[in-house]
């Protein structure tokens, strides 16, 4: 009886989220239905804005922006790709320099781009993506250092990549698989864009006869192999990105336990476009407008920890403390990185993992 | 049988009724697999077979020679072999024993292990892979044995993973075992060792050989877990697969490796359901309040499952998981406390999330409640129909092919998967919603994974019910649905709570496929988890794990809710 009793309480336990996911899949499915007054932005899974700024670009456009994320900035593009004869929305947002061109040669976008747009903020995107995608957000990605750690054993921290072959910081730097990770392949492109299509490789062979580890995605690195991150990490030195500093500043707010080496950054910059076959173009298009408006840009900061593309924006008072940008980022064309990607890779996996 | 005895001859228009309704039975659950299974995988396949020419696209199979003439793709598939080999053969010899301790004999706290040792199995296995290396590191609690980067470390991380298939399938089984067969061999002098060899062992042959292939798709499929435990340096047919899919789009060689893989998990399936085929019978089943006995620990044939189970579960399990916990109480300052479990309230450190944890927690419940349902029927149709053995050689050939069919999606890969629902879903069959991006294909790719898991858990007990019952019923006069009804129903029911159970775990920490559908607004826990991690701040780092602590509590109270939903009546009834 007890038993009965036990399982008739499960039982309605169990039911209750099948009700209330009735109530919710009426209310969603009564959104999608009305086709142009709703706009699909596909995004990777960092993408965040403002309930508020969302909410009054949508009162103003009288649109209703629906996202998707189906996955990671990595595999955004190849999705996009093997999408685009049936395009999973209307505009897209988080394409980077390291695999634009990938999806721009595919014909994944519609050309548009905005009339008013700022030519500082143009200028991020090079000649081949120029009227087809629009830069939204920028950021580094660079080696980061625990300085307690270098202070504690008395050694100079490295300042340049060549440091980093050297004896002194042997066995002490975690970087990520540019073959599984985004940062990693941005930090491949970065030796790159440093020592040449003919030099990088021997660096490579230098860092890894150094003792140089390679995790398999970022968390892995930062947070078991990294001491920066005070998860017991054994390893001073770990790829991150340049904003990663103001997430471990002190209590206080005044100093910061990790820095990064901003002489080993390569620039990723985020671009937003609206795709060829979507349904609602002119929504798309808005929707590309106000990524790239003030109020947008403006959110980006404190969103998506990214710097925004246009320069007139007033950063947080703690960035330029912590999280400064290089001055001189290495850099690889576009063109170039969609040419000789997978052939570098699997360069960089031949010389590093063997 | 009440009262029907007397009418003896056969009603005749219940025969093509009977065919009706098998048919049913056989037709729903293809027609489920095939538009949510098969065609996307088959779709994604065929365009790497397929080359972009100026004519048009033309078949082009030039990618076999070339993938299976490169020395790597050999040492990945023999890398594959062996890991899941070894993976499986460690799960079963350590699970039986725990099957044994967990489900033939009675401790306080039996109920609580019970729950616990299913938590590894729906961790995400990013948050375990971390767990892991974190022990394997230098500086770890294990890390003077040299486990990190090493094939042992990754067989170890997935016996984690795997224990509670083998425990809960072989245990679902042995506790329903008349265990007078046993006691018959002890009385006539066999030592419990050769009891158990030449009596139980047998009887639960079919459930071994059940669970064994299971926990062989799990290894050979396993992803998260292998890439950040061995990196790409022990790469498996599912990281390449991986690798090619989402970072290079070399859809050519991907598809060969999907073929490659096909090849061994169908070659596994073959090898399972031929060990089945061979041992399987009716089998005498029991309550088991029958037959369970008291934990009898100056008894070495208790004693020594006892000490093996407690070391595995200690060692194995536990350690890991007391990591997790342990580092979910300190605090971003530092201290201890429970500031973690306070801020799952909240979106993360500098909004690293759209909704807060517990949002995702009611989107995880709602789509599971979904996805289990589907899964139970889907998978119980699959399971009924599976149980039967017709007497035709065609018939049996094509139930046998039907119950392989839907043990697939366990080994194919989550990204063909993934990838294919993206170039298939898109308004399917003429319905007008993008099913890709409504949110209605979240609960659906999870039941596609849970439904293998609740075939295997109703199959063994459905297939032991003695055919005898059903004819001697049938001939009694009972139509096929009351013979459902009174032979298949009751007993079938007691393995329905464990299904439900474990469909609904398995949905909770789907990740693979879910992940391709996404929709921020409807963020499932795994997803969240996987976010958290992925951003720096040891507010998030906290948060991550805090919140992969509370999937672990949820997912061992719904196996042990489960465990209470299945029926209770003694099966000398008949």
């Amino acid at each position: 009886m007890n038993l009965r009793i036990t399982a008739a309480a499960a039982g309605a336990v169990a039911l209750l989220p099948l009700l209330a996911a009735c109530g919710g899949g009426t209310s969603s499915d009564g959104t999608s239905g009305e086709g142009s007054s709703t706009v699909t932005l596909v995004t990777h899974d960092s993408f965040a804005v403002s309930d508020e700024v969302l909410a009054a670009f949508e009162k103003e456009s009288g649109l209703t922006v629906e996202q998707v994320a189906p996955g990671d900035a990595g595999t955004l593009v190849n999705q996009l790709v093997l999408t685009k004869d049936a395009p999973l929305g209307d505009a897209v947002f988080g394409v980077d320099n390291t695999y634009a061109s990938r999806a721009v040669d595919a014909g994944v976008f519609e050309e548009y781009q905005p009339a008013d747009l700022d030519p500082q903020v143009a200028a991020y995107a090079p000649d081949d993506l120029a009227g087809v995608l629009t830069p939204v957000d920028r950021g580094d990605v660079c080696l980061n250092l625990d300085d307690g750690w270098f202070e504690e054993h008395d050694v100079t921290p490295p300042a340049t990549l060549e440091d980093l072959t050297k004896p002194a910081y042997r066995d002490l730097t975690v970087v990520t698989n540019p073959a599984t990770s985004s940062p990693g392949l941005a930090f491949l492109l970065a030796t790159i864009g440093a020592f040449g299509t003919d030099g990088w490789e021997g660096y490579w062979a230098g860092l890894r006869d150094n003792g140089v580890k390679v995790a398999e995605s970022w968390e892995d690195a930062y947070y078991v192999d990294f001491s920066g991150a005070g998860e017991g990490g054994q390893r001073p030195i770990a790829l991150s990105y340049a904003t990663s500093p103001a997430f471990t500043v002190s209590e206080d707010g005044t100093t910061s336990t990790t820095s990064a080496m901003l002489d080993t950054c390569f620039r990723q910059v985020e671009y937003a476009g609206v795709l060829a076959g979507a349904e609602n173009p002119d929504g798309a298009k808005q929707l590309v407008d106000f990524l790239t408006s003030a109020e947008f840009q403006a959110d980006v900061p404190g969103q998506m920890y990214m710097y925004p593309a246009d320069p007139e924006v007033e950063l947080p008072a703690d960035w330029q403390q912590f999280a400064p940008l290089a001055d001189e980022p290495f850099e690889v064309a576009p063109a170039d990185v969609a040419a000789h990607r997978d052939e570098w890779i699997e360069q960089w996996t031949a010389t590093v993992v063997g | 049988m009440d009262g029907h005895g007397r009418r003896l001859r056969r009603p005749t228009t219940p025969r093509w009724g009977a065919w009706l309704g098998w048919g049913a039975a056989v037709a729903l659950p293809l027609g489920f697999l095939a538009v949510f299974f098969a065609w996307p995988v088959v779709s994604l396949v065929l365009q790497g077979f397929f080359a972009e020419t100026p004519t048009g696209r033309e078949l082009d199979l030039s990618g076999f020679a070339e993938v299976l003439s490169q020395d790597r793709t050999w040492r990945i598939v023999g890398q594959t072999l062996a890991q899941a080999l070894t993976g499986t053969v460690l799960s079963v010899l350590l699970g039986l024993p725990g099957a044994y301790v967990l489900y033939r004999c009675r401790f306080p706290g039996r109920t609580l292990v019970r729950g616990l040792v299913t938590v590894p199995f729906v961790l995400p296995s990013v948050v375990v892979g971390v767990a892991f290396r974190a022990l394997f590191a230098p500086g770890g609690v294990l890390g003077w044995a040299g486990l990190e980067e090493s094939f042992a470390g990754i067989v170890l991380a997935l016996v984690f993973f795997n224990y509670a298939v083998v425990v809960r399938t072989v245990g679902g089984m042995w506790e329903r075992l008349d265990p007078r067969a046993e006691q018959a061999a002890r009385a006539l002098g066999a030592t419990p060792w050769r009891a158990f060899r030449t009596v139980t062992l047998p009887a639960l042959g079919p459930a071994i050989a059940s669970a064994a292939a299971v926990v062989f798709l799990f290894c050979a499929t396993a992803f998260g877990v292998v890439l950040v435990l061995g990196g790409l340096r022990y790469g498996t047919i599912e990281t390449e697969i991986w690798t090619r899919t989402t970072q290079f789009l070399d859809l050519r060689s991907a598809a060969v490796l999907s073929v490659l893989q096909l090849v061994v998990v169908g070659a596994a399936l073959l090898v399972s359901s031929r060990a089945r085929a061979r041992r399987e019978r009716a089998l005498h089943l029991t309550s088991d309040r029958v037959s369970a006995h008291r934990l009898r620990l100056r008894d070495g044939a208790d004693l020594a499952p006892a000490l093996v189970t407690l070391v595995v579960v200690a060692g194995l399990l536990v350690l890991p998981m007391a990591g997790l916990v342990t580092r979910s109480l300190r605090a971003p300052d530092g201290s201890w406390g429970l500031d973690n479990y306070v801020a799952l309230g909240t979106t993360g450190g500098r909004n690293a999330l759209t909704v807060t944890v517990w949002e995702a927690l009611g989107n995880s419940l709602r789509t599971a409640a979904w996805a289990a349902l589907i899964a139970v029927v889907v998978g119980g149709l699959v399971a009924l129909v599976v149980s039967r053995r017709p007497r035709r050689a065609g018939l049996r050939h094509a139930v046998g092919a039907l119950d392989a069919a839907f043990m697939l999606p366990l080994g194919v890969s989550a990204v063909t998967v993934g990838f294919g629902f993206l170039i298939t879903l898109d308004r399917p069959l003429g319905l007008d919603v993008d099913l890709r991006t409504s949110g209605a294909l979240v609960p659906i790719a999870q039941a596609v994974v849970a439904i293998p898991l609740v075939v295997r858990t109703m199959l063994p007990v459905l297939r032991a019910i003695d055919p005898r019952l059903r004819e001697a019923a049938a001939t009694l006069g009972a139509a096929p649905g009351r013979v459902l009804r009174t032979v298949d129903g009751p007993l079938g029911t007691r393995s329905l709570g464990l299904a439900i159970g474990f469909a609904f775990a398995v949905s909770l920490g789907e990740f693979g496929a879910t992940s391709f559908l996404a929709r921020p607004d409807t963020a499932t826990l795994p997803v969240v988890i996987y976010r958290l991690i992925g951003r720096p701040g040891a507010e998030n780092y906290g948060m991550a794990l805090a919140a992969s602590v509370v999937l672990a509590l949820l997912t061992a109270t719904v196996m042990m809710v489960a465990e209470r939903l299945r029926g209770d009546r003694p099966g000398g009834e008949f």
